[in-house]
């Protein structure tokens, strides 16, 4: 091969370089290096002229290889690759030098900055020259999506992928979809009525042809990489036929286990054992909860259809997909502990926030009636915010959700109870959504009380005879700089989102990361926030964080936007700069299939060696940092590059 | 058919413990066979021969040279430089020569605090007042006497002559002694620069039982746990050199329940063995807050001299200063 011949560019980026960094100091230095044939400077090398430049100079003076420095790979390496690919080079024989973030922005003595813009490049001059060509690798896109989670997040993803005529399989945990969203009353703050801007959308999915909806089903477990997912599916004995189910009821009405626990209504009330979980649930068929079953055998003899078998078994599935969407909600905080010293489960008439909303909803336990346990209406009624949220003893978050709903919550109190007096107790009151401020202050027109301050306890023990027979809440009223007592009939707890209970085993299934609060960990929070870490895995609504109904549907159609760009693509890059294990050096120690953050690695009994699947790998080196006897490298980043590059750096300039 | 001409051979011991040397010995009834086969030209821990008898050579004229020890002072470079000349073939044998060894760790400190600690500091030196320091000439009614000089660094042969072939351990174990006799009287020699071992880590001659799943919550000193006779003992917490070692020695330690410590030097390619094995030190920690990561790794004694115990020398690292 002929001698390398290097095209180095210093790029003054306007004079947020050429301000701290002595240019033609630089240029001159960069003459002086080995194999450099051609040094440029130019204003921004990121523009056109400046791209065209490179492709002109490769021609003209046969350079092999390329460097730019400028700033941050993060910014530019693609744009600059493409520019040395189009000037008919390999992309991968090229190298920056960032001048700009770890130099220029960083300092501000001129004779420093300038001596370490000159090791950098040193540097990036002499790994450049042991650099190789690259290709990356393309696969095939299956079209097929998994949407894990039927709450709104999920059947929004669902129905716009769907809606565009590719097939989704919707894997919901419970019986039914609809989520959280179908246990509201109303929504903050426009007022609709939560099913019926619900309903519509699930009749939707179990209507649209394009759509598997799997119900009482759990993924197990993911393969594979994006384009080319296998996911296993555990669905659930229904003891009901999904198809032949009309959802007559009859089985209900003839079961005599009356004594299950609703949990659609916040087992505020009871259910029998066949159930649906309500009248509007999708799909509109029935299930049995074989926990309290008593196998008696009536429904099977009631039923006109022959549709229950009380012998029904899981069944374990696997579908193939090649982007996953990860909807799977939250909870609330329920910390026992935590939820005590507000009286809650003390208490009887101390609700959660969705105990609240089936108070409030038409079909809910008391029919939309705003009642304390004795069925009388509460002549004072406190909503707390931030139960379980910004304390250091519950979750540090903030819910988001909260001061919205506690708004909601006193509104419709006063609609349903209107000499009933309402106090907010709130630390700061956060209505920052769109009409969410007019919502506001319409509240604090229709003379809700509000006191600043997060509620401290609530006991039930009098002071006064105002007290009696009350329960009493102690607040710090932080405006008032003073200890406040406030006697009310009913206690509203707002408490906070916390991620859903499958969170941990969706994460390690998916391999996902999470955040310190534990929600799922998106690829970067302001410009990749619906992405993750892993090609074709996506995260929408409260799984990613606490949110709304708008930003969780948001996120929903951007999750699903981005699976539609991809399967529009068809097919995929894989990245470039991935491990290869020398199988005759591997001692099968397995310490990189352990540390692999990807699920890259599998270990061959064959070979008695480890091997790195490439298409899952995403070149982090992890595996080739800790493969102790040295049987692992990494395309772009071999030993001999890289000490290359430090001597440039230790190099006197 | 002709009688063979013997072979001349010489051993040579530098900065080292002496075990090498006796490591010939263990050879049992195969040492008759290094007799039959070879002439020895200069062996001072067996016979008494002088340097003088080594410069009165002609160059080349020994045909092999076992050289075990590292080279810390100048008597010691003197012969490895002398040595060389004389010899066709020059073997680096055990781990002092090969990779600096156990005294390649004086490279955690320096010439100065060395003679500071022995000749002064040293609980067993007293020093009326002031230490004596050794002088490479001093006076005395007979004349001037010379000792060797201490040098600043401690090096690996090959760091300081041409090394035809390198013979791991410490010492090297009776297997690989004989592989490497019988390949010199036989003639089938390996290509020059060779380590004459395994060429994939130890982990790969071990029979221990290794999964998955590490995660270490502490780690232990030999002395501290009973280790599972059955299971790698890296995933029991026993800090086991095995995976960053060459292999070769017949996993002798290991199968005595004893972890690895490293004196077979690096797998092949390998440029840092220390940093390598710290890696995989730190990749079965099983830690979920810095705070925890600390305390587990608190548990590792001597981290530099666990990691770098034979091979300082030639490691990444270089000398205090």
């Amino acid at each position: 091969m002929s001698e390398p011949r290097i095209g180095v560019y210093v790029c003054h980026c306007g004079t947020n370089i050429s301000q701290t960094v002595d240019i033609a100091d630089v240029c001159g230095f960069s003459k002086t290096l080995a194999n450099v044939a051609l040094v440029k400077e130019y204003k921004y090398m990121c523009s056109d002229p400046g791209q065209e430049t490179i492709k002109v100079d490769v021609e003209k003076n046969k350079l092999t290889h390329i460097v730019v420095s400028s700033c941050s790979p993060l910014m530019h390496e693609g744009t600059f690759r493409g520019a040395v690919e189009n000037a008919g080079l390999n992309e991968y024989l090229f190298q920056m030098a960032n001048i700009r973030e770890h130099v220029s922005w960083v300092t501000e003595d001129k004779i420093k900055a300038t001596e370490k813009a000159k090791k950098l490049i040193a540097a990036a001059v002499r790994r450049v020259v042991k650099h190789q060509p690259l290709k990356p690798t393309e696969v095939d896109i299956n079209p097929d999506t998994v949407v894990i989670g039927g709450g709104i997040a999920g059947i929004e993803a669902a129905l716009t992928i769907a809606n565009a005529g590719k097939k989704v399989y919707l894997v919901e945990k419970d019986s039914t979809i609809g989520g959280h969203m179908a246990k509201f009353d109303k929504t903050f703050p426009t007022l609709d009525c939560a099913a019926c801007i619900l309903t519509p959308k699930m009749v939707s999915i179990a209507q649209n042809r394009n759509i598997e909806l799997m119900t009482l089903s759990e993924v197990e477990e993911i393969k594979g990489f994006v384009g080319n997912f296998t996911v296993k599916i555990r669905k659930k004995a229904r003891y009901v036929d999904e198809e032949l189910c009309t959802g007559c009821g009859d089985c209900e009405k003839f079961c005599p286990v009356k004594n299950v626990p609703n949990e659609f209504e916040e087992n505020l009330s009871n259910k029998k054992a066949i159930y649906r979980a309500f009248p509007q649930a999708v799909p509109a068929v029935y299930a049995i909860d074989m926990a309290y079953c008593k196998r008696c055998g009536v429904c099977v003899k009631k039923c006109g259809k022959n549709a229950i078998n009380l012998d029904a078994k899981d069944e374990v599935l696997e579908v193939r997909a090649g982007n996953i969407i990860v909807a799977t909600g939250y909870d609330l905080y329920d910390n026992k502990k935590y939820l005590e010293k507000y009286g809650y489960n003390t208490y009887e008439n101390v609700l959660t926030s969705l105990e609240f909303e089936r108070y409030t909803h038409a079909s809910g336990p008391t029919g939309g009636k705003v009642v304390k346990k004795d069925g009388t209406e509460p002549e004072a009624v406190a909503i707390l915010h931030c139960v379980g949220s910004r304390d250091v003893n519950a979750n540090e978050h903030c819910s988001r959700i909260c001061c919205m709903q506690s708004l909601k919550f006193g509104h419709l109190v006063k609609e349903k109870v209107p000499g009933a007096e309402v106090y907010n107790l709130y630390i700061d009151i956060r209505a920052f959504g769109k009409g969410y401020e007019e919502f506001y202050k319409r509240c604090i027109h229709e003379d809700i009380h509000f006191i600043r301050g997060k509620g401290a306890e609530v006991i039930d023990t009098a002071l006064t005879k105002d007290e009696q027979g009350k329960l009493i809440i102690k607040v710090e009223d932080t405006l008032l700089g003073e200890i406040r007592r406030i006697p009310v009939d009913m206690v509203i707890l707002s408490i906070g989102m916390e991620p859903s209970k499958s969170a941990s085993r969706i994460a390690s299934s998916l391999s996902l990361s999470r955040s310190k609060d534990g929600f799922f960990l998106e690829k970067h929070p302001k410009l990749a926030p619906v992405a993750t870490a892993t090609d074709g895995i996506y995260v929408a609504g409260a799984a990613q964080g606490p949110k709304d109904i708008p930003d969780t549907v948001a996120q929903a159609n951007a999750a699903a936007g981005a699976v539609l760009s991809i399967i529009n693509k068809g097919r995929v890059l894989l990245e470039s700069v991935t491990s290869t294990v020398e199988s005759s050096k591997c001692a099968g120690c397995k310490l990189c299939i352990s540390v692999c953050p990807y699920q890259a690695i599998e270990f061959s009994d064959e070979d008695k060696a480890s091997r790195i699947i490439e298409a899952m790998c995403k070149g982090c080196g992890t595996c080739v940092a800790v493969c102790p006897s040295g049987a692992i490298t990494q395309k772009g980043y071999l030993d001999g590059q890289i000490f290359e590059e430090i001597e440039g750096i230790l190099q006197k300039v | 058919m002709a009688e063979k001409k013997k072979l001349n051979l010489a051993i040579y011991w530098a900065g080292a413990c002496g075990g090498c040397d006796v490591s010939i010995l263990d050879t049992d009834e195969k040492i008759l066979d290094i007799a039959a086969a070879a002439d020895i030209k200069f062996w001072p821990i067996a016979m008494d021969y002088k340097v003088s008898d080594v410069e009165a050579l002609k160059d080349n004229e020994l045909d092999v040279t076992l050289f075990n020890g590292a080279v810390r002072n100048s008597e010691q470079l003197h012969l490895a430089q002398l040595l060389r000349k004389k010899s066709k073939i020059l073997i680096s044998y055990g781990s002092c020569a090969y990779l600096g060894g156990i005294p390649g760790l004086a490279n955690f400190s320096n010439k100065e605090a060395i003679l500071e600690r022995v000749y002064k500091t040293s609980e067993s030196v007293e020093t009326n007042g002031g230490a004596v320091y050794p002088s490479p000439k001093s006076k005395v009614p007979e004349g001037e006497v010379e000792i060797p000089e201490l040098h600043d660094y401690v090096k690996a042969l090959h760091q300081v002559v041409d090394v035809d072939y390198f013979l791991p351990g410490c010492p090297p174990t009776t297997d690989l002694i004989n592989l490497a006799v019988n390949a010199i009287i036989t003639g089938k020699l390996p290509p020059k620069g060779a380590v004459i071992a395994a060429d994939k880590n130890l982990c790969d001659s071990c029979k221990r039982k290794k999964t998955e799943e590490k995660s270490v919550k502490r780690f232990y000193r030999p002395h501290e746990i009973i280790p599972d006779n059955e299971r790698c003992l890296l995933e029991q917490g026993i800090l086991c050199m095995g995976p960053a070692t060459r292999g070769g020695c017949g996993a002798r330690c290991i199968e005595a329940n004893m972890p690895c410590r490293g004196c077979f030097g690096p797998a092949p390619g390998v440029e840092d063995m220390g940093a390598k094995m710290l890696a995989a030190a730190a990749s079965v920690i099983d830690a979920r807050t810095p705070e925890e990561a600390a305390s587990i790794t608190a548990t590792l004694p001597d981290v530099a001299g666990t990691f770098y115990r034979f091979n300082l020398p030639v490691s990444l690292l270089r000398r205090a200063k």
